[in-house]
């Protein structure tokens, strides 16, 4: 199969880098610390899109692995540092 | 499967993959150009649940159509970020709302409180 997908899939992965672009922008400036942490959550999850397209195009299934633990570590860290500002240590 | 059906499932692939990945960028847009903390949580919001749905579904479509067999594994990740896209929102919310106390009437008002314009 070689048609619309590969055509189409460059440009998917363009919009997707722009997205983390501008996720890294709002990590940058803040200005809140949890404007920093929903950044790295984007972050995390625009990489999780970005390996299944890069999945897609190589036409294998081995970074499958890779973006379902960042998905799982994502959640994880986004939980521990919401933990962390609510009341300042992570595990009650 | 013949020709035709493979060329329509390779346009739905592609629809789907444009879709996820135009939802993704607004997402981002959002969480850029809306004006506090809490109006910016609703933007990532989409970028999660529907942009990434959208390409894990293209997915699973793409290597169950180009391979022999089902291959349902990348469910497993669409499943699993619409269990925690409310809890670590939630999360954030709360922490937000500690941080900025005053937060909680501009909800209601739509309008960034004094202080917080970036």
């Amino acid at each position: 199969m070689n048609g619309w997908t590969q055509t189409v899939l460059p440009v998917a992965a363009a919009a997707v880098v722009l997205a983390m672009l501008l996720a890294a922008w709002r990590l940058l400036r803040g200005p809140t610390p949890v404007d920093r942490i929903l950044a790295m959550d984007t972050l995390y999850l625009d990489t999780v899109a970005l390996l299944v397209m890069v999945g897609i195009g190589a036409d294998t299934a081995v970074y499958f692995e890779g973006a379902l633990i960042i998905a799982l570590l994502g959640f994880v860290g986004t939980v521990a540092l919401s933990k962390y500002l609510l009341n300042g240590k992570v595990i009650d | 499967m013949d020709v035709e059906h493979i060329a329509v499932a390779d346009l739905l692939v592609a629809a789907l993959l444009m879709v996820g990945a135009l939802f993704t960028l607004l997402g981002s847009v959002g969480l850029v150009r809306f004006s506090h903390v809490l109006l910016r949580l609703h933007g990532p919001t989409k970028a999660s649940t529907l942009g990434v749905g959208c390409v894990l579904i293209a997915s699973a479509l793409w290597f169950t159509l180009g391979r022999d067999g089902v291959s349902l594994h990348e469910v497993l990740i669409t499943v699993f970020l619409f269990i925690t896209a409310p809890v670590s929102a939630h999360l954030m919310a709360k922490a937000a709302l500690l941080l900025n106390p005053e937060l909680r009437g501009s909800v209601i008002e739509s309008k960034a409180p004094p202080g917080q314009h970036e």
